[in-house]
């Protein structure tokens, strides 16, 4: 069984403990330098508020932390060490050039409150990368405040609300297709709005009539992916608009997916009256693990009055600065100016490309998710048909016959070296695999990866056992989740 | 294009396993009214040492070299070296949310460390693994609070960060929860008497800043008082994590929202930053965001796996504690390097040269300027009224490449003439001096333009 993996050979890797177990008195990887200022009475200053303990804080030398974070990392997938398809989340290649200038001296310690004046090169890459997304969505205006997707969405639909109410009532609910995020409908509920679901047709996209049959003046908006999570591009776009708008909602892109279109068309151009952008999926930010991300969002001039404050304009005396004057706006939703990082390493990605290179990037991000689909027909079940673009969705109708389930084949796929695709997402197909290769990838790793799921469809076939306790070559075999929900240890604690 | 790893032969080949002539054909869903069919109007493709280039010309655009004395919820501290050489490593870097556990145990038990650490130094019993930043993590905090009491409103100190209540003002619009205020006394601490009257029995959650905007640390045991007398939680939020190692935390909080910036992150012009959450166990199951927690494996192996995952966005859509979907994990990385460097002994000392530094500066500031605030303990920010409007003063310290504190008639017009004024141990005397040396020069003179109108209309 062991030969038919052919991308990943087991190795030995270190032991580690949690770094308190480590931790003795007296250890320290720290030096400060002599004090030039008089000692002070930390008693007399404090009194009551003096901290006397800082409990079980660990107490380690400098190596220490080094090999205890190295062995950690080595215990974690990564796409520096291969292909990592999930799904909807795009994994692509984040360069290094991109860590390297967040760096800078200015850059890196800029304090967001230092006088404009000083603060014009912070400002010239706010608003060199707010005209790169603006023309790059085809839109009019842009806030780069958001702190991630999810914080864009809510953003977004602040400004349907405030849309609304300023042409007098801010309407009650938001249409969700039954293929969206889970992050959309979870908006919607803090935002106030009543979430509507919409059906997908059989094609898997948004059922036109239906949505023609729902739409009413109670509806503020749509909020829909698109390509959507099938990785179907939603070929009556226009029509939906057009639905949308003769009743005055307005048309909202979950940009997640834009990594399929960036150079190829503009959501603009085809009716989106707002969008937000995963600067961490399309841009090549990194997702560190979970994050940060950055989630900006590209408006229609419409919704120009309701922009989050601070917004950059450029002044008369020719410098750039921050206007706080915005009556209508819907206010701030963060602190300060968003993630500030993330745009130096979205607009040196930019830079990195150029016009030809975004298009490129997308057209071998789509090719390749469309070579894996090949390569996996008929192994695997494609429950729709229509083309697809940047990913694709396959199911586990074949392999549940022997009980095997798509987080069981998800599994396997880590013995075979790979991170596991999406599973169970989007809600609309059962068992779920979602695959998104990205343009990061070569032939020979998609080769691979199509070898090895061809491979573990052939193991549920002859001996699904094999797949329904992998993996098999990992530090730690399947956990048990239920046990950490029922009775959860959120932290460490010293031994009584 | 550097980053994509194919030649056009294989572009060739794999257009034609898959029975294309085009890659447009792969485009052909997208109705062509709509395709563009022009290059995008950006930046043309730039070389490597380029791009270096140009974010080098920003750079010294943007403060390359000055002495700040900013703070007000950013802060300069040093950051080890090895926080770089270990976030920088690819698992870390390049790694998505460690819902594959058995992958992804390195990030997973690093946070558990993460949560831990949390807990030891705000006297909490749980901690999430991060939120976007403070101001979010005190507007969902306050969410949090509105869920368990039932109750809806808000009471919030004046001496919250003022960013950090226009955040919250904007998640409360529209989900029903009125925001009432409560002022400061001369002491710059919450006024309690104006606390107790804006509390009514509809109120879920007091929320304050310990230290507060001014760097004050405010009376949390009697504040926490007024508000449970009256059925409501105490939110605090804590927005220099510095103040931790030297002064005791808020443990009579039933949530703390802290910003952890402060921990071994980048200024950065204000983001990305750390917020986190974190609260008493019996309260778990309504607070948002990511947690992580100790498991077996089927052999017995202890392990980590994200959980209550109930709780979220994933799984319970529209019914979710929070849309929250992402979190701060690899900012959160430098913040638990940062603690694990500085540990049980170093922060102590670490924030006691904060503390040093600040109680010189405040004292030296004192013979010149009026320093206000003096009636309760502070951490290490100060609030310093002159004469002259201190913008202006500011501009002529900018000559001396030095940034002075924050003025704060913008965020709290009665103050008129005030700045904050922040030191970290990474503020040099010498800075303090000639700091304080520029406002003696500038108070001197100060009489002078304020005669100047009288003259004038002479």
């Amino acid at each position: 069984m062991k030969d038919r993996i052919r991308k990943a050979t087991r190795h030995v890797n270190q032991n580690e403990g949690l770094i308190f177990e480590k931790s003795s008195a007296g250890k320290a990887a720290w030096k400060l330098p002599p004090l030039d200022v008089p000692e002070v009475d930390t008693s007399r200053l404090l009194g009551a508020a003096e901290r006397k303990d800082l409990g079980n804080m660990p107490e380690v030398s400098e190596i220490e932390i080094i090999r205890h974070f190295t062995r950690l990392s080595t215990w974690n997938y990564a796409i520096d060490l291969g292909m990592y398809p999930l799904g909807s989340c795009t994994m692509k290649y984040n360069p290094r050039v991109n860590e390297a200038v967040a760096r800078v001296e200015g850059i890196a310690n800029g304090h967001p409150y230092q006088p404009e004046k000083i603060s014009q090169g912070a400002l010239q890459i706010l608003k060199t990368l707010s005209e790169c997304l603006i023309e790059i969505t085809g839109m009019d205006a842009i806030t780069l405040q958001p702190a991630a997707g999810a914080h864009g969405e809510m953003t977004g639909l602040l400004m349907v609300r405030a849309y609304h109410h300023a042409k007098g009532k801010p309407r009650k609910k938001v249409l969700i297709p039954d293929s969206a995020h889970g992050t959309n409908p979870a908006t919607a509920a803090m935002v106030d709005y009543a979430v509507e679901n919409l059906k997908s047709d059989s094609r898997g996209m948004v059922d036109v009539a239906a949505l023609a049959a729902q739409m009413n003046e109670e509806v503020a908006a749509l909020m829909l992916t698109n390509p959507n999570t099938l990785g179907i591009f939603e070929q009556d776009i226009h029509k939906i608009a057009d639905i949308l708008h003769a009743k005055g909602g307005l048309l909202y892109m979950d940009g997640a997916n834009m990594n399929a279109l960036v150079g190829k068309v503009r959501p603009g151009d085809f009716g989106v009256d707002l969008m937000h952008l995963n600067l961490h999926k399309t841009f090549s930010t990194p997702h560190g693990g979970g994050g940060p991300g950055s989630g900006p969002v590209a408006i229609k001039k419409i919704l120009e009055p309701f922009l989050p404050k601070p917004v950059v304009v450029s002044k008369p005396d020719g410098t750039l600065g921050f206007e706080y004057n915005r009556p209508q706006s819907v206010g701030r939703v963060r602190a300060f100016y968003g993630n500030f990082g993330m745009f130096v390493r979205a607009l040196a990605y930019i830079q990195a490309n150029g016009p030809d290179g975004l298009r490129q990037t997308t057209e071998d991000a789509v090719l390749n998710a469309n070579y894996i689909r090949k390569g996996l027909e008929g192994t695997y079940e494609l429950p729709y048909s229509t083309p697809t673009m940047h990913e694709v969705v396959f199911s586990d109708k074949l392999q549940a016959k022997k009980a095997v389930r798509t987080m069981d084949i998800a599994k396997r796929l880590i013995d075979y070296g790979f991170h596991p695709y999406t599973t169970a997402f989007p809600l609309i197909v059962p068992g779920a695999m979602m695959i998104e290769p990205t343009e990061s990838e070569s032939v020979e790793e998609m080769d691979l990866f199509v070898d090895a799921m061809k491979s573990i469809a052939e193991e549920v076939e002859e001996n699904p056992q094999t797949v329904l306790d992998a993996p098999h070559s990992t530090r730690v075999s399947r956990l048990d989740e239920t046990a950490a929900a029922r009775k959860p240890v959120l932290r460490w604690k010293p031994r009584e | 294009m550097r980053y994509l790893p194919k030649s056009p032969a294989d572009r060739e080949a794999m257009l034609k396993a898959l029975g294309l002539s085009s890659v447009d054909d792969l485009f052909a869903p997208i109705p062509a009214e709509y395709r563009l069919n022009r290059d995008l109007k950006i930046p043309r493709q730039m070389a490597e040492s380029e791009i270096v280039d140009y974010f080098r010309q920003r750079s010294r655009e943007n403060a390359e070299g000055y002495t700040s004395f900013l703070g007000a919820g950013a802060y300069l501290h040093y950051r080890p070296v090895i926080i770089d050489s270990l976030i920088s490593r690819g698992e870390f870097l390049t790694a998505y949310t460690p819902y594959q556990a058995e992958i992804s145990q390195g990030t997973l038990q690093s946070i558990f460390e993460f949560q831990t650490m949390i807990c030891e130094l705000t006297g909490m019993e749980v901690a999430n693994a991060s939120m976007y930043d403070g101001s979010t993590a005190a507007a969902e905090a306050v969410m949090m609070a509105v869920r368990l009491t039932g109750r809806r409103s808000v009471a919030v100190a004046r001496s919250l960060h003022p960013e950090y209540r226009e955040v919250l003002a904007t998640y409360a619009t529209h989900q029903g929860m009125p925001l009432s205020t409560a002022g400061f006394g001369a002491d710059g601490r919450v006024n309690l008497a104006e606390l107790e009257k804006s509390i009514t029995h509809e109120t879920a959650a007091v929320l304050i800043q310990s230290p507060n905007f001014f760097g004050t640390i405010e009376d949390v045991a009697a504040i926490a008082e007024i508000a449970h007398k009256n059925g409501a939680m105490l939110v605090v939020s804590i927005a220099e994590a510095v103040s931790l190692g030297i002064v005791e935390p808020p443990r009579e909080a039933d949530v703390i929202a802290m910003e952890a910036q402060s921990f071994g992150v980048p200024v950065g012009f204000g983001g990305p930053y750390c917020g986190v959450i974190a609260t008493r166990e019996k309260f778990v199951r309504q607070m948002p965001g990511r947690l992580v927690g100790q498991t077996v494996d089927k052999q017995g192996k202890r392990g980590f796996v994200l959980t209550l995952a109930t709780r979220e966005q994933h799984i319970r859509r529209e019914k979710a504690t929070s849309n929250i979907c992402t979190n701060q994990a690899l900012v959160a990385l430098m913040v638990n390097i940062f603690m694990t460097v500085y540990g049980k002994v170093g922060l102590k000392e670490l924030a006691k040269q904060n503390l040093a530094k600040t109680a010189y500066a405040a004292g030296q500031f004192a013979k010149h300027g009026n320093v206000l605030f003096g009636g309760a303990p502070r951490f290490n920010e100060f609030v310093v009224e002159t004469t002259e409007d201190p913008a202006a003063i500011h501009g002529r310290l900018l000559g001396d490449k030095i940034v002075g504190g924050l003025p704060l008639k913008k965020f709290y017009p009665e103050l008129g003439n005030a700045a904050l004024w922040c030191c970290t141990e990474l503020t040099t005397r010498n800075a303090i001096d000639t700091a304080v040396g520029l406002i003696a020069e500038s108070e001197r003179s100060a009489p002078s333009t304020k005669e100047e109108p009288a003259e004038v209309t002479r």
